[in-house]
């Protein structure tokens, strides 16, 4: 008998909410309306009560993500339903055994397989030091040994070694019932055989996020020795997105990347000149990427097969260039996507890029402003890189990836000269790109930026 | 049926700590039922507050700055980001239910908007909402931030408006050159110096007005400096 805990809706016209924090952890028992989780939502942050008495026994929705309303986020089982060993518990031992029992064999199940990075491993659960000695046990052995403390009692009364058991409970741990049954020779088979499909189930219903928990019997391989000096850190939800984005590009696009060598003097000479004026008319920096943004738009327009994308068979051309720019934030990476920017002109593209890029860093950006990008620019060369390779943003088909600007020695006329430059790269999806059209493109880009003629600023 | 009563309290300066401590102890009353809804009028020492997301990274300032210009740096442990406050600000922590007739978070932080473009114009300003961001904007630039928390449909934070709020403090934690584009306040935009007291007395009458409270105390309560 579990009940499910629900996304609120929090108000009319809400339609989604973001779980910020899990106050309890999976095996907690809860009260009736004490706080169990705190959500974000439209910008509030809320606190939200659990709707029923029992221990907490699924965590579906991990920190971090966001999701529909009235979406199932934890289930509540009621006290005893979840732990195989708790409706046992016999005068020996003390009726509070139960409740604490329950933590130890859910936890290493969900929150590490199913939930991510929902509840950081805070800490062993009460019952678990005696088991827990450093990283030297395999983590099989973690699994069959690290069970609860009445399973422990009853193997330490008969000598039994818990790891020789052949474990029903979660992760192939050693139930109250498997031990009772290897002791006892038989008694309590009848249950074990009851409890197998009911943890099953239990698995699978977790399963929103990742696999569910998988049995003993096949362990995930291990990247990492027992006893290997290492930190284990969830992933977060933005990092798992970026995983996931990034290795479904590299399997949908044929990347191809390209890369030319850009005279950005006459772009330096006009930024120098309007420096001033801009930043106090605008109040804000002006940057070598609205002229760059300016010029990869404006070429677009010769070449719309660079604003396209793929669907089945065809070619969609996009009519507008929604515009994303890649920003590098501490805790990850975000594309907030200017909205037709082929329409605004150098100062309104400056002025969208200083703006997205600050709400990015302040986490104010909505849903809206990271959805519908139709091209992308990044910048591999934030940090003195020369340029990188970067992966398309599906479901794009180009990307621009921006170098260092930095003055090198060019050769002009056989003279050797000190010119800005910045080596730019188009990453290109060679599904429907061809290397000509895509090298035309860069052609283009680059002389545009080279004539820099960007009248706006009456340069 | 009569409108339920708010009680205002205009409280002068308060350490953030302490206002905190306060807001969780009528939350915890109103939701026990013990006690009443209050409207919490303060401004806070210069403090930088972290959300729980935020990062010490997010801080521009270094350690040395902040602690040169007397800024106190303080982990909330709520969701959201970091956040200035300070003398002439305007600090609201309304503590309201917003059951059984009003359980609707984007209408509530509508209804704290719509209080500050009220006593804005009380003050000759025209402020406004901007699509897709909370607070409330004069020209693009913010005048008052709003960010709330709800439990059981009882509210705390609120709003902080600048009156005369120095804003160059908001260079310490916003990214430079798009500070002085991001906020201004009540000072700047009339040129005139306001009491924060005064700003206060009139966003309590607009809550009222907005929220549908008999609001009582502002001007009866006596003002308590420098609670430290």
């Amino acid at each position: 008998m579990a009940v499910d805990v629900i996304m609120p809706q929090m108000g009319e016209s809400i339609a989604e909410g973001t779980v910020t924090k899990w106050l309890k952890k999976i095996g907690d028992a809860v009260k009736r309306d004490e706080p169990l989780f705190e959500i974000s939502t439209d910008k509030v942050d809320a606190e939200i009560p659990a709707p029923a008495a029992g221990v907490l026994a699924e965590i579906l929705v991990p920190e971090g993500k966001t999701v529909e309303i009235n979406t199932v986020v934890a289930r509540i089982a009621a006290e005893g339903t979840a732990v195989a060993s708790a409706p046992a518990a016999s005068g020996a031992s003390k009726p509070a055994a139960a409740p604490a029992a329950a933590p130890s064999p859910a936890r290493t199940a969900a929150p590490a397989r199913a939930a991510g990075p929902a509840p950081a491993p805070s800490g062993p659960a009460p019952a678990a030091p005696a088991a827990v000695s450093g990283g030297t046990l395999s983590r099989e052995d973690l699994r069959r040994t690290r069970s609860s403390p009445v399973v422990r009692k009853i193997a330490a009364e008969h000598g039994v070694d818990i790891a020789a058991i052949q474990g029903t409970g979660i992760s192939g741990r050693v139930t109250r019932r498997d031990i009772e049954a290897y002791v006892g020779g038989g008694r309590g088979a009848a249950a074990v055989a009851a409890q197998a499909p009911a943890v099953a189930a239990a698995a699978a219903a977790g399963s929103v996020t990742a696999a569910p928990a998988k049995p003993a019997s096949s362990p995930a391989p291990l990247v990492f020795k027992p006893g290997e000096a290492v930190t284990v850190v969830p992933m977060t939800a933005i990092r798992k997105k970026i995983a996931d984005h990034m290795v479904a590009s590299k399997r949908t696009s044929a990347h191809v990347h390209t890369y030319f060598e850009i005279d950005l003097s006459g772009v330096a000479g006009l930024r120098d000149r309007h420096k001033k004026a801009f930043e106090a008319s605008e109040g804000i920096k002006l940057t070598y990427l609205p002229f760059i943004a300016k010029a990869a738009i404006e070429a677009m327009r010769k070449f719309p097969i660079i604003n396209s994308t793929v669907d089945g068979d065809n070619i969609v051309y996009k009519k507008e260039v929604n515009l994303g720019i890649a920003v590098a934030l501490d805790w990850g990476l975000i594309v907030p996507v200017i909205k037709k920017a082929d329409e605004k002109n150098l100062i309104g593209l400056a002025r969208a890029i200083a703006d997205l890029g600050e709400r990015a860093r302040t986490k104010k950006l909505v849903p809206d402003d990271v959805t519908g990008g139709t091209f992308t620019i990044t910048n591999p060369g934030g940090f003195g890189g020369i340029v990188g390779t970067p992966i398309i943003n599906q479901p794009q088909v180009a990307i621009l990836g921006v170098g260092v600007v930095e003055k090198r020695p060019v050769v002009i006329d056989d003279m050797i000269a000190i010119r800005t430059m910045c080596t730019m790269v188009l990453g290109f999806d060679h599904r429907t790109i061809d290397g000509a059209d895509a090298d035309r493109y860069m052609a283009l880009v680059k002389d545009l930026l080279q004539k820099a003629n960007f009248s706006e600023l009456g340069g | 049926m009569t409108a339920r009563r708010c009680a205002a309290q205009w409280l002068g300066r308060v350490p953030y700590a302490e206002g905190l401590e306060l807001q969780q102890r009528l939350v915890r009353a109103l939701s026990e039922g013990a006690g009443s809804e209050q409207l919490l009028l303060l401004e806070h020492p210069h403090v930088i507050t972290l959300g729980r997301n935020a990062k010490p990274g997010h801080v521009l300032a270094g350690e040395a700055l902040r602690q040169a210009r007397g800024v106190a740096l303080y982990p909330t442990g709520r969701g959201g980001d970091v956040t200035y406050h300070g003398p002439g600000q305007l600090v609201g922590y309304p503590i309201l239910d917003l059951a059984p007739d009003r359980c609707d978070v984007r209408r509530y932080v509508r209804d704290l908007e719509e209080v500050l473009i009220r006593t804005a114009a009380d003050f000759g300003v025209s402020a406004c909402r901007e699509e897709g961001l909370t607070g409330v904007w004069v020209g693009g630039q913010k005048l008052a931030a709003i960010g709330v928390r709800i439990a059981r449909w009882i509210t705390s934070h609120g709003f902080a408006f600048n009156v005369s709020t120095d804003l160059s403090y908001f260079n310490l934690i916003v990214p430079c050159g798009i500070a002085d584009h991001g906020v201004t306040s009540l000072e700047k935009l009339t040129g005139q110096t306001v009491d924060t007291r005064a700003v206060a007395e009139s966003a309590a009458r607009h809550m009222g007005d907005v929220l549908g409270r008999e609001m009582s105390g502002i001007e009866a309560s006596a003002p308590r400096e420098a609670v430290a």
